[in-house]
């Protein structure tokens, strides 16, 4: 009995680990298309989130759209995964490597080699510490401070020069992404000083604590006086919706509702008027970078070292339709 | 029957969570006011036992296995995994009380995988229950394809949301779970085999207590009860984050037991005491949420004012404090 | 000798106040260089205490303390060993991880340009080991040695601390005779060489074996201080009990009541590696003692009788009908009970308070969901505290405060409560003062008398001789003889142990 439930259990982990095993698999599906275009090698970082999962799917997407050939490997946040793997690109002799890194720095001797190999490496999403830029052909990242900037503005011109006091959700401390989307929101409020940013707490990126730090927020001040909330992610915007329902207030018109991400649950909820606008972190990340690299490829036309995404608003009037387009995506 | 010893023992932590609530009341001075909105209560003393109610399961869970010498550090994973199954379930539209059972069922199964490890397998209990934290959450990002589940069921939103006599539906789980587990430990003898077992497994083994079952079960049950704790995280959010739903929780269970007196060496236990400690955790995190200090501070705070706790609650300073609130009482009672 | 030789410790008034006790009070003792003495008492008569104040473990309330007539008051055991006082414990306290020469040299290690010099370490450590008679590697850990050469390591630790005062608590506790006897002549080079040896004991035959002089005390009092060959044996005793005591009584062979049928028949019981097959049978109203020197394999023959070990050979008949025992608690369920040997690691639970001590073998056969229902509990626990005459506070209190003695009864209690059929023992009397020895002894026969079989392992060869019916004999883990009636003498036991098994494995049984 005891014996028994052992063995499945080991089974079931088995059955897990091999599970896991499968996604770092390249694509195979995608050889086949277009033998005459490019082909690029994409190291992803892993599949943690919905966001990453849309990105690797645009990423297909936009290469079977253009007859481009993709590999992808699948890291698992593993950095020495994606070295492996960028090796295994420069082996099979790929016309170009997509790199989304899993952490900043430990980068210059496989890159390096890819550069020795004359293969060009485009940096997706996130940038790395190295002293030789020419390790790299371009990098396309969304501009963080320009998104904090976005909802800051649309905040600004919705309140038409009204008095504002605005509750703010950080991120996880100690990210510069938090630095930023926090630096561009405050550049993006500045002017008049009607608004004015009256309390700040990290919600670690997560619905749950977004919802107990809104609790909080409602609790700790003036019933009624809280007229707006900015959340450096969608997620703990939804947890904060959440809490001000349960506290009987109603978001998107009692507290206005201002986030950053564009995830399809921020966008249902903006269809149901809980929420006011979005900020997109586009997932197309490597739609860009196709092309940079295809004029690259074609005539030699060097891209600028830091291609940054359009930080595209979104609002409810738009939400229905863009929530069908994006919730099959994610 | 032996009133004032176990009084002498929750003494102090009851004067420490008054410590907490008095500093929650300096912050925001409406703190301890509660009221009754639409047959539903609402106060700063509420929300302290709601958004405690899963670290007060999970404590309840850990305590037993820690009085058996062990720990159980899955119960962070095993909340996302109960969460995320729970989710699913609903999604592949099946009804509610389904996706409970199969959450729970889920706890139950982790619990069974810990216990046979430690048990059979004779592992160390800290890296058999590491296995299930680190691999709970992939298992759990597997079913939720890295996504957070939404769901909108409203009766698995319930667990959550609902409320009965007044009080949040969590804040009932968790008392019941604290009360039944421990009724259960006192009212049989459970209680005085997992402490034999703690102190002295060699003595207890010879004595006739049937160490393997009662290991077993005692991780079992911390399973059950982080799979309750991970539906109400998972229905308060209405959506199953397989990254984020309880993690860390672990520590926080564990150093709530800790603060009810029970030594990572095992021995005595006890399951109020460690929902107390629970609840004491839980009011100083609402305290610096609500402070409106800098959120870099968070962690700095958290880690002083529980380095505080713990060195009051040292047997170097046992005496002087109940010393101390030995006056205290003497006074308010003159 | 002692007379005439200079005075290294002189000890005046020496007193510590516990609130609520005064657990020494105005205690002299003076220590000689060149002299073995012992010092003497029941639990409780302040031996620890005393001991705590000299090596610091303790503050000193009042009183003096001269060592080479110097006065000194130790702060710590740092302080006093500084000075030159050094105790040895019973419980071993050096490192078991560590290897010899790192436990020799703890806190003072040989260093080379800043660094430990294990070289040297090792060879210093050989040649100071060689001088007491120990040729072993330094290297190897401490844990690869019996329980006599790591005594025999922590002496030599504290002597080469340049010692003057040695003080030796309880040393011969965990030894056999042939240890015992290293003991004592290492003991004695030492005490040769000019040092002043403080020797704690329960065992009479060594206070008159290697002791010069004797200090007795009894409840925190100085009884007074003797000459060893002044002293005879019966008033060493009733110094320490404050009366002439009927404890050596118990040493008198009684006749015991008729025995009664076989409860238990163990035929051929073995385990590879552990104890050859063994075969025996306890009767009702019998006691069959088990003599054997250290690791002759008698607690071995309990272990495997209790299921506590599983045997591969052998088979166990209950009132002539075969059981299966594949764990302890097939045993409690046939009616046995096991009493170990090592009673703080198998024996009490000591966090729990001696009522749940008591109840828990009780308990454990009822299963977990039908709990003794508390007022039970307190009855069963009171009575026993009555009846064995356990003398603590209360039930409630954890029975790590009371003394081995005490807890050995309260261990008994907890097997008596299930109503035993076999009662299995196995040391029951070791590190217990002379009081509580005798109870025990005087319980095990009205055991016997109630009709309880009783399988009493010791090492007390008088003792067993006085109380066992028959006698099973274990040499080198075989069966070397079962003495039954009246070969039951401690010349034939000892001849038994003694002498090479012969192939036959019932010895000169009849």
């Amino acid at each position: 009995m005891k014996g028994f439930a052992t063995w499945g259990a080991m089974a079931l982990m088995l059955a897990v680990m091999t599970g896991c095993g499968e996604k770092a698999s390249t694509d195979k599906a995608a050889d086949k298309t277009a033998p005459g275009g490019l082909t690029i090698g994409f190291s992803q970082i892993g599949s943690e989130s919905g966001w990453r999962a849309a990105e690797t799917k645009l990423a297909r997407s936009e290469a079977e759209k253009r007859g481009i050939t993709l590999k992808v490997s699948d890291a698992q946040q593993q950095q020495a995964n994606q070295i492996k793997a960028v090796r295994s690109f420069i082996a099979q002799g790929v016309d170009a490597i997509l790199l989304a890194p899993v952490i900043s720095s430990g980068w210059d001797e496989v890159l390096g080699e890819a550069k020795a190999a004359n293969i060009p490496v485009v940096l997706l999403d996130r940038l790395i510490d190295t002293a030789d830029p020419s390790l790299y052909l371009s990098s396309v990242t969304s501009d963080t401070v320009e998104e904090g900037r976005v909802a800051g503005r649309w905040l600004a011109e919705k309140l038409a020069g009204r008095d504002c006091r605005v509750v703010e959700l950080q991120g996880t401390i100690g990210a510069s992404l938090v630095a930023n989307r926090k630096k561009g929101f405050e550049e993006g409020i500045a002017g008049p000083g009607n608004i004015q940013i009256v309390r700040t707490q990290s919600g670690d990126f997560t619905r749950a604590k977004g919802k107990e730090v809104m609790e909080g927020f409602i609790k700790a001040e003036a019933p009624g006086s809280i007229c707006a909330v900015y959340a450096h992610n969608d997620d703990m915007m939804i947890g904060a919706i959440q809490a001000m329902k349960e506290a009987g207030l109603k978001p998107g018109s009692d507290i206005l509702a201002v986030s950053i991400d564009g995830v399809p649950d921020i966008f249902k909820a903006m269809a149901d008027g809980d929420a006011n606008a979005t900020v997109e972190l586009t997932p197309n990340m490597a739609g860009p970078a196709y092309d940079m690299l295809t004029a690259y490829k074609k005539d030699g036309t060097v891209p600028p070292k830091w291609v940054q995404t359009p930080s595209t608003l979104y609002l409810p009037d738009t939400a229905a339709a863009e929530y069908e387009r994006r919730k099959d995506l994610y | 029957m032996n009133t004032p010893a176990w009084f002498a023992a929750a003494r102090s932590r009851l004067l420490l969570l008054a410590i907490v609530l008095l500093a929650n009341v300096l912050v925001a001075p409406g703190f301890l006011e509660v009221r009754l909105v639409d047959g539903r209560l609402f106060g700063g003393i509420i929300d302290i036992l709601n958004r405690g109610a899963p670290v007060m399961l999970l404590a309840v869970g850990m305590a037993p296995v820690i009085a058996t010498r062990g720990i159980d550090l899955s119960v962070g994973a095993v909340m996302a995994i109960a969460g995320a199954v729970a989710a699913a379930t609903v999604n592949a539209g099946h009804a509610w009380p389904v996706a409970i059972l199969a959450a729970l069922g889920t706890g139950l199964a982790c619990g069974l995988w810990n216990g046979v490890l430690v048990t059979i397998f004779r592992m160390q209990p800290i890296v058999a229950t590491l296995i299930l934290m680190v691999a709970g959450r992939g298992i759990a990002q597997m079913i939720t394809q890295g996504r957070v589940l939404t769901f909108t069921d409203a009766g698995l939103a319930g667990v959550s949301s609902a409320s009965l006599l007044g009080l949040p539906l969590p804040v009932l789980l968790a008392l019941a779970a604290a009360i039944g587990t421990g009724l259960l430990v006192r009212g049989t003898a459970l209680g005085l085999f997992i402490e034999s077992v703690g102190t002295s497994p060699r003595a207890a083994r010879l004595a006739g207590v049937p160490a393997p079952a009662l290991l077993i079960g005692v991780y079992v049950w911390s399973g059950l009860m982080a799979a309750l704790a991970g539906l109400i995280a998972t229905a308060d959010i209405r959506g199953a984050d397989a990254n984020n739903a309880g993690l860390w929780l672990e520590l926080d269970a564990i150093l709530a037991v800790v603060i009810g007196g029970t030594s990572l060496y095992g021995g005595r236990f006890s399951i109020g005491l460690s929902v107390l400690g629970a609840l004491i955790l839980q009011g100083m995190r609402t305290c610096i949420l609500r402070s409106g200090l800098p959120p870099e501070l968070n962690l700095l705070l958290m880690a002083v004012v529980v380095a505080l706790v713990l060195v009051v609650q040292s047997p170097a300073c046992g005496p002087v404090l109940a010393r101390m609130t030995a006056r205290l009482t003497r006074r308010g009672t003159a | 000798m002692g007379d005439t030789a200079s005075m290294v410790l002189a000890v005046r008034g020496l007193t510590r106040t516990f609130p609520g006790v005064r657990a020494l009070d105005g205690v002299d003792l003076t220590l000689r260089a060149g002299e073995i003495h012992a010092l003497l008492g029941e639990n409780g008569a302040g031996k620890s205490t005393l001991i705590n104040l000299l090596t610091g473990a303790q503050p000193i309330d009042d009183g003096t303390i001269h060592l080479d007539g110097r006065a000194i008051r130790p702060k710590n055991p740092a302080d006093a060993a500084a000075n030159g006082i050094v105790a040895v414990y019973q419980e071993i306290t050096l490192l078991p991880n560590l290897s010899v020469a790192e436990n020799i040299y703890l806190g003072r290690e040989p260093t080379r340009f800043g660094l430990v010099d294990r070289a040297r370490m090792r060879r210093e450590g050989s040649a100071l080991l060689a001088r007491f008679g120990l040729s072993i590697d330094p290297a190897l850990p401490l844990s690869a040695f019996s329980t006599a050469v790591q005594q025999l390591i922590a002496i030599a630790r504290a002597v080469d601390m340049s010692a003057r005062v040695l003080i030796l608590d309880e040393p011969t506790a965990s030894l056999d005779s042939a240890e015992v006897a290293v003991l004592f002549r290492l003991m004695r080079e030492l005490a040769a060489s000019g040092l002043a040896i403080l020797f704690v004991t329960h065992f009479l035959d060594q206070v008159y074996t290697v002791t010069d002089r004797i200090t007795v005390l009894r409840g925190g009092k100085l009884v007074g201080e003797r000459l060893t060959a002044d002293l005879a044996r019966l008033d060493l005793v009733a110094m320490m009990l404050g009366s002439l005591p009927a404890t050596e009584s118990h040493l008198q062979r009684r006749t015991a009541v008729a025995p009664g049928d076989i409860v238990v028949q163990v035929t051929g019981l073995g385990r590879r590696n552990l104890v050859s097959p063994f075969t025996a049978e306890i009767r009702q109203a019998e006691v069959l003692g088990v003599a054997g020197l250290l690791g002759s394999g008698r607690t071995e023959t309990a272990l495997l009788l209790f299921g506590a070990v599983r045997a591969d050979t052998g088979g166990v008949l209950v009132d002539g009908k075969p059981v299966t025992l594949k764990g302890p608690r097939d045993a409690i369920r046939l009616g046995f009970g096991f009493c170990p040997e090592d009673r703080k690691l198998d024996g009490i639970v000591a966090d729990l308070s001696v009522r749940e001590n008591i109840v828990l073998a009780l308990q454990a056969r009822q299963g977990w969901w039908k709990r003794v229902p508390p007022a039970r509990q307190r009855a069963l626990a009171d009575d026993y505290i009555r009846l064995l005459n356990i003398r603590t506070p209360d039930a409630e209190k954890p029975i790590q405060l009371l003394s081995g003695g005490n807890q050995q009864k309260a261990l008994l209690a907890r097997w008596l409560a299930t109503r035993p059929r076999l009662l299995i023992l196995d040391e029951p009397t070791r590190g217990i003062d002379v009081g509580a020895h005798a109870e025990i002894i005087l319980l095990l026969e009205e055991l016997r008398n109630d009709g309880m079989a009783l399988y009493v392992i010791s090492s007390e060869i008088e003792e067993v001789a006085a109380y066992a019916d028959r006698v099973l004999v274990m040499r080198e883990r075989r069966q070397a003889g079962m003495l039954t009636g009246a070969e039951v003498t401690p010349a034939a036991i000892i001849d038994a142990i003694v002498r090479p098994v012969d192939g036959e494995p019932s010895g000169r049984a009849a």
